[in-house]
């Protein structure tokens, strides 16, 4: 059972914490020029972090204990694909979840 | 759509926001399941979704309080998860670093992974927006989202019924990612920045804390400025 205070110490220093870093850089920032090597470096932080950030998931994931798991791994293929064919996010979800409970439906 | 007015940029918001519905409603849901399962109550598993709003960051936070870490282990480590927040916060500067101070924490409050990708990618596609249309669009895009979290987390933690495994929603959150990123690979830079950071992530999943995906982000943030850099020469542009 979570201690109740120690749940409301996390709830808001997560909240805290979370909102200064989400605010350090608009906040702090604000409208004064940044230095061109580092706006070239920050054009690139969306394409990266996402990916690294569900590519262990995406080959390993949580729900089979780790294991390489077929239907996850070609959802995650069909929903790229879609996704840089025919730039639609939602076609692109859809056509990914599709793939996958037909998959696991199929391979049991 | 050409947006025009700060109202059609609030609009278009909504409308590239809305897909989103689709994978919030089960995800919030899911946590106010799980809340409750670890012992929380209803307006305490609300309050959470509506003091932090971060998936990934409550899901780590509760694991942790569940398998009774300290405090400051489990600050130290769904903090780190969040971490990105600050390179998304770093990369909407340039773009709305000038808004009225209020309107600044407001965004940063309501800046979550799916806000953040979609008003870059249409920042990026519309630079001429005027500072009013980009916060236009970007409180558009959380209108259909945030307000869902806040729901969903209420009636998963009300309803506290057992999800089937069969449901395999643990890849609801993957999908959406790569269904978000996808439509942004529009020059090699891209392409590399993304192969490079899952190559890095995939070598660092043993680094503590989720620090593996930030060390990941940055090399491949690095890779495709790199390569930036050298279409440019290429192309005899400015270095």
């Amino acid at each position: 059972m979570i201690d109740k205070t120690t749940l409301w110490i996390v709830i808001v220093g997560l909240g805290l914490g979370s909102f200064f870093l989400r605010f350090v850089f608009t906040g702090l920032v604000g409208n004064r020029a940044m230095p061109e090597w580092l706006l070239r470096h920050l054009r690139y932080t969306a394409v990266a972090v996402l990916p690294a950030l569900v590519a262990p998931q995406v080959l390993w994931p949580n729900a089979t204990g780790g294991d390489i798991d077929p239907a996850r791994l070609a959802a995650a293929a069909v929903t790229l694909s879609v996704g840089v064919l025919t730039k639609n996010v939602i076609g692109a979800i859809l056509s990914g979840a599709a793939t996958l409970y037909g998959l696991l439906y199929l391979l049991g | 759509m050409t947006i025009t007015t700060t109202k059609s940029a609030y609009l278009k918001g909504i409308a590239d926001g809305a897909p989103f519905i689709l994978v919030i409603i089960p995800f919030a849901a899911l946590f106010g399941l799980l809340a409750t399962e670890a012992g929380l109550s209803v307006i305490e598993a609300l309050s959470f979704s509506v003091v932090v709003i971060a998936g990934a960051a409550q899901f780590t936070a509760l694991q942790l309080m569940q398998e009774e870490a300290p405090t400051i282990i489990v600050l130290a480590s769904a903090l780190a998860v969040n971490l990105r927040m600050a390179m998304y916060s770093a990369s909407l500067t340039p773009w709305i670093g000038g808004a009225p101070l209020w309107q600044r924490a407001l965004a940063a409050y309501l800046t979550v992974d799916q806000s953040y990708v979609i008003a870059t990618a249409q920042y990026e596609k519309e630079p001429k927006m005027t500072i009013p249309q980009r916060m236009g669009y970007f409180f558009g895009a959380v209108t259909p989202i945030v307000p869902l979290w806040y729901i969903f987390t209420f009636i998963g933690a009300y309803l506290g019924a057992q999800v089937p495994d069969g449901w395999a929603l643990d890849f609801a959150i993957p999908i959406t990612f790569l269904a978000m990123i996808a439509p942004m690979f529009r020059t090699l830079a891209h392409v590399v920045a993304a192969l490079v950071a899952v190559v890095v992530s995939l070598f660092a999943t043993e680094v503590p804390y989720s620090l593996g995906v930030i060390v990941a982000g940055l090399i491949g943030m690095m890779a495709g400025a790199e390569v930036e850099r050298w279409l440019n020469r290429r192309a005899g542009g400015p270095i």
